[in-house]
């Protein structure tokens, strides 16, 4: 930068309240995920009423693709992305309903709605239990199926010369 | 045609119809004079007068009909995909309502005057700026190409056709770009020791998001409100958007409305299991966070879908990029690879920018395969289907029986020129079991 003059004055301070109101980022190790629970049973609810006219009743597809299913799949020419077989990380599920879910009416969902979709998608994968309560403890520690399917593990830059694969 | 000009006010049917007959003629306009028979072509009366003269100004009316954006998909998809007309590109901009979108969310119609930007997370001072704050601050302007990670990959079945370079390469772009260097931003926050990355994101419907290392956003990454000499356009992230040079687009968030400061990526959806690539190499791991879009070059004129009325002197042009820096290099060949000549790059060359370049041929009328390959200021060379399939271990067929996207995807492309100068695809000539000419039939699905 050939920039000498020293900047002064430009932007404002945000106040404390001002980043809580638009910081909503969970990160995949659940930092982020507010106050607020959620059952299989209430997200079984939502889901039929918000969600299933794209992701089908059963969240296995309709006009969107399946959220269920695909394991064993991921190796070979037709993989099936879901949240199943492909997430890495279960705090990162609420974070997207959270963001972009129902399309058109993002943002409309209260956190512990978020909970219960969330507890209901990975209920359906097989992942937790009918009767397990998601919030900000019990969410970051479901262990997702496909964790360790991605590589490199710690993502750096500038990227290594060598190339690993 | 002199009749045709003088019309007054044609109907749209006419002036779609008087649209394609140029479009055929475009590529006549290459022809010689030799060979000129009957009667003569000159235009000697005058043509009739326009008052077409808006307060923002259009382009011909000739040109609305004959180069637009398209969508690759059997019906127009929503978020918005759009495709550059490279076919029709001159010099390296791409007009900024010809730049290629891909879209995730609904886009937001956003008042500059209510839009902020705000920096927290690990830094001193958590600050938010309006646009005017953001234009008291020292700017530049570059030159640089944006490119979807998934662009030229060949699996997607749903297309139409492949043929044109348009269909199969329209996810690249270039512009001058003008911002704010975000270094200057993180400075004015001040950045706490063990930030090593940042979130954005954006305000549109879904509120996209992306991870971005400290690194880069240090080096030369741009929050842009500038594009080709005017307000950065909407599709584009009015009013504010970052800008990754040479990394793939989705780093590049648009209505970029948040940064926070952090020491680890969020593994967002969008970046994780959306763009995380099943490499085939990788018996069903998945890569995530790539960086860097790779050396690219594709001949835009003449190509596929195009025609060469006969025998005689061409212009073989294209364009060239690297998300690895300053393209220095580019080669042509014309006869199927056997033999490459060096092309004239258009000066200056801008790194990380589409880099215009160009060859004279004489074409004899044979049967011909003409393509193009480059190397970029770090030696790095753009290579053959068959060597890219070599390198992930496949069969050349991988690449259209798999259902993934391939990413950061740069073969050379090849265009086959027939005897009756109509020239096709001819990426997949020399793969067992292909299809003799691309074409998607649209049942089947991809990934991305």
């Amino acid at each position: 930068m050939a920039q000498d003059t020293p900047i002064t004055n430009i932007g404002r301070p945000a106040a404390p309240d001002e980043v809580r109101r638009w910081d909503q980022s969970v990160s995949g190790d659940g930092s982020g995920l507010p106050p607020g629970k959620g059952t299989v049973q209430e997200g079984q609810r939502l889901f039929a009423q918000k969600c299933a006219a794209c992701h089908g009743p059963t969240a296995e597809g309709g006009a969107e693709k399946s959220l269920v299913g695909g394991q064993g799949t991921l190796a070979t020419l037709k993989p099936e992305k879901t949240i199943g077989s492909y997430w890495p990380f279960a705090p990162v599920i609420w974070d997207y309903i959270n963001r972009a879910m129902p399309r058109f009416q993002e943002g409309t969902l209260k956190p512990d709605e978020v909970y219960s979709l969330t507890a209901f998608v990975l209920w359906r994968n097989g992942i937790i239990g009918e009767n397990d309560v998601m919030d900000a403890q019990s969410l970051p520690k479901v262990r997702m199926p496909n964790r360790d399917g991605f590589l490199p593990a710690k993502p750096e830059w500038p990227v290594p010369k060598e190339d690993p694969y | 045609m002199e009749a045709d000009m003088k019309s007054k006010k044609p109907g749209r049917r006419q002036f779609l119809k008087k649209g394609a007959v140029l479009a055929g003629a475009a590529m006549g306009a290459m022809q010689s004079a030799k060979g000129q028979t009957g009667a003569s072509d000159l235009i000697d009366g005058r043509i009739e007068g326009t008052k077409y003269v808006t307060a923002y100004g259009e382009r011909s009316r000739f040109e609305q009909a004959r180069s637009q954006r398209i969508h690759d998909y059997e019906k127009e998809p929503f978020p918005a995909k759009k495709l550059t007309p490279l076919q029709d590109s001159v010099g390296i901009i791409t007009p900024s309502p010809m730049h290629f979108v891909a879209d995730h969310y609904v886009p937001p119609d956003i008042d500059p005057s209510t839009h902020r930007l705000m920096i927290h997370g690990m830094v001193d001072r958590p600050l938010i700026f309006t646009m005017e704050d953001l234009k008291r601050l020292p700017s530049v302007s570059r030159v640089y190409f944006m490119e979807c990670l998934a662009n030229s990959s060949l699996n997607r079945a749903s297309r139409k056709d492949m043929d044109s370079v348009q269909r199969a390469h329209g996810r690249t772009s270039c512009s001058e770009w003008t911002g704010v260097p975000l270094s200057v931003l993180l400075q004015q926050a001040g950045v706490q020791s063990g930030a090593s990355w940042l979130y954005s994101e954006g305000s549109d419907g879904g509120r996209y998001s992306y991870s971005l290392p400290m690194a880069k956003a240090m080096d030369d990454v741009l929050v842009a409100y500038g594009q080709n000499g005017e307000a950065v356009r909407p599709e584009q992230g009015y009013p504010l958007r970052l800008l990754a040079p040479g990394w793939e687009g989705p780093f590049s968030v648009k209505w970029l409305r948040r940064i926070k400061v952090v020491n680890q990526p969020q593994y967002a959806k969008t970046e994780v299991t959306l763009h995380g690539y099943l490499r085939p190499d990788l018996k069903g791991k998945a890569l995530w966070f790539q960086f860097e879009m790779p050396p690219k070059s594709v001949i835009t004129r003449p190509s596929g879908g195009q025609k060469l009325p006969g025998p005689g002197s061409y212009e073989i042009t294209g364009l060239a990029w690297s998300g690895g820096g300053v393209i220095r290099r580019v080669e042509v060949s014309t006869d199927g690879g056997r033999t490459w000549q060096d092309a004239a790059l258009q000066e200056p060359v801008h790194s990380k920018a589409h880099t215009r370049f160009r060859l004279g041929w004489n074409w004899d009328g044979e049967e011909a395969v003409i393509q193009s390959r480059c190397t970029d200021e770090r030696g790095e060379r753009q290579p053959s289907l068959e060597e890219m399939s070599r390198r992930v271990g496949v069969g050349m067929d991988y690449w259209i029986k798999t259902s993934v996207t391939a990413f950061q995807f740069n073969p050379i492309q090849p265009w086959r020129v027939t005897r009756e100068g109509e020239i096709h695809n001819a990426i997949l000539d020399s793969v067992p079991g292909a299809p003799a000419s691309l074409g998607g039939d649209g049942s089947g699905h991809t990934d991305h």
